[in-house]
């Protein structure tokens, strides 16, 4: 195997900015972890969902890129009612009913879109972008969609930081996720901020189900393993730092092109395997700002 | 004159134990009021009652004439009722400044604002970008004390916010208090520390086991029969 320098650069960059896109899955199921104490198991579903829906848009013409701006809103709307009359429904009650819910709701999905789709896989053509590329060296050239996916997930991570630190709304969430009971003797509804953790936290989802489709093929029973890197991600990042999930995206995409390059069969593995390393010497990942005991 | 808060005949349960039965109480504008009682006597079951955490199962809440007793505690803070919770209950992963920030989300205007709350405590100023349960007790409880006057309230209910705190302390806090008083809040107060309550309240009420045993103007009341009604002798 040769190993030029040429190539370990061009591993390392790919695998960060794969990296880009994993962010973008964890980003949502830290959110809501978070904000209320919720396991999406149907985040992957999810995911999956939103390509789908860029898919219905592309049969009008519409650029997947440019479905963004009508998927995301979707997803959004979409996450609210779902927060109101489901979901906050299976709060408080112990951790089984909403991860029953969930996972009720990930069949319920993935069976619907093979309903509609048949399990048939799909991809969303973004044109030419999708194959572009920038040329740094001729050794080394960077393709414009994994850089873009990256660039995105910098700005929603950037965008969060914001909201949170920030705005009045984004104080309620992390005055919510400390104490909803206290919160509420604030002067805050934690049944509506749940609602809007939930739209926006589809709203990511939505990011990155459209890029997960120009990237590669996607089937409706594809969610479960989306949902197993949402995971993967937080676990290595540590839940409730947005840069954690950062670094998790990273060190996940790193840890997949990096096995890859020893044996393309390693992909998967490598990146389950440093999940685990990370589990059993640090399992609070490895940036967590626990509060939890 | 309707008074700002009255409460009527409410009840209250956790589970089977009846922690309130038949409790009545009056506060009228501006004024000072102590609640007072032993441990466990329904002390914070009332308060919490009053504000729409525990809501109780009988009787009736009026807030100005407008009864209450079914709405939630968010939707209180909104009408100009709010709360020093027991225990302070200061949100950890927020600093100073952004706790007394959340006192101000129901957006009622008034008074108060993040300078005038800065200007009643002023180390809290000195200590706005710290972490909120980086401060000691007594600077912890100003933080309570100042995000509950964020909402701009009309009444503000403060449950026990003399509880482990040095003398010293809790002298500073009291002090403050009545200068909120003067500026025209009304104060309902729980508080276990009798002398602190007789001291601080236009009237008093004493609980025990969840019924009223005692109540009247602190100078209207014999020693004797405090510690009666206190400690059911």
């Amino acid at each position: 195997m040769d190993l030029g320098i040429d190539r370990i650069i061009n591993m390392l960059v790919q695998g960060v900015l794969l990296g880009g896109l994993y962010v973008l899955y964890g980003t949502g199921l830290s959110l809501i972890f978070g904000v209320m104490r919720l396991v999406n198991l149907a985040h992957g579903d999810f995911i999956v969902l939103s390509a789908y829906i860029s898919l219905i848009l592309a049969g009008f013409g519409v650029n997947p890129l440019i479905s963004i701006v009508i998927v995301v809103p979707v997803m959004f709307v979409l996450g609210l009612p779902l927060q109101r009359f489901v979901l906050n429904r299976t709060l408080g009650k112990g951790i089984m009913p909403p991860l029953l819910i969930t996972f009720g709701l990930s069949v319920i999905i993935q069976n619907a879109l093979q309903l509609g789709f048949s399990a048939d896989t799909q991809g969303l053509d973004a044109g030419a972008l999708e194959t572009a590329s920038i040329t740094i060296t001729p050794s080394l050239s960077i393709g414009l969609m994994p850089l873009l996916t990256f660039v995105i997930a910098i700005a929603v991570l950037i965008g969060l930081q914001v909201f949170f630190r920030r705005t009045r709304l984004g104080r309620a969430f992390r005055a919510t996720s400390d104490d909803p009971e206290a919160a509420e003797m604030m002067g805050i509804n934690s049944r509506h901020v749940y609602a809007l953790a939930m739209g926006l936290s589809l709203a990511i989802v939505a990011i990155a189900g459209i890029l997960l489709g120009v990237r590669t093929n996607f089937a409706p029973a594809l969610g479960p393993a989306r949902l197993l890197l949402a995971f993967e991600t937080v676990i290595i990042g540590g839940l409730g730092s947005i840069w954690g999930t950062l670094a998790g995206g990273i060190i996940l995409g790193l840890a997949q092109t990096i096995g890859a390059q020893i044996n393309p069969a390693y992909f998967q593995l490598s990146g389950h395997l440093v999940t685990l390393l990370v589990l059993v010497f640090r399992p609070t990942g490895l940036f967590a700002v626990t509060r939890d005991k | 004159m309707t008074p700002v808060l009255s409460v009527q005949s409410i009840e209250s349960y956790y589970g089977q134990f009846q922690a309130l039965s038949g409790i009545s109480i009056a506060v009228e504008e501006g004024q000072t009021v102590a609640i007072i009682g032993a441990n466990g006597a329904g002390k914070s079951t009332l308060m919490k009652a009053i504000a729409g955490v525990h809501p109780p199962t009988k009787g009736a809440i009026q807030f100005r004439g407008k009864p209450i007793s079914g709405s939630s505690a968010y939707a209180l803070v909104q009408q100009g009722i709010a709360m020093v919770p027991e225990g302070r209950r200061i949100f950890p992963s927020l600093t100073v400044e952004d706790n007394l920030l959340v006192g101000a989300y129901s957006g009622r205007k008034g008074q108060w604002t993040l300078d005038k709350v800065y200007e009643l405590f002023p180390i809290l100023k000195e200590r706005r970008k710290n972490g909120g349960t980086d401060l000691s007790g007594g600077q912890q409880q100003m933080v309570a004390v100042g995000r509950a006057l964020m909402s701009n309230p009309e009444l503000i209910l403060m449950d026990e916010v003399s509880l482990g705190l040095a003398p010293i302390v809790v002298n500073e806090i009291y002090e403050v208090i009545r200068r909120i008083a003067a500026l025209g809040t009304t104060i309902l107060l729980v508080e276990q520390d009798v002398s602190r309550g007789l001291r601080e309240a236009s009237y008093v009420y004493c609980l025990l086991e969840g019924r009223i045993s005692l109540e009247g103007k602190p100078s209207d009341l014999k020693k004797e029969e405090i510690s009666r009604a206190y400690f059911g002798i």
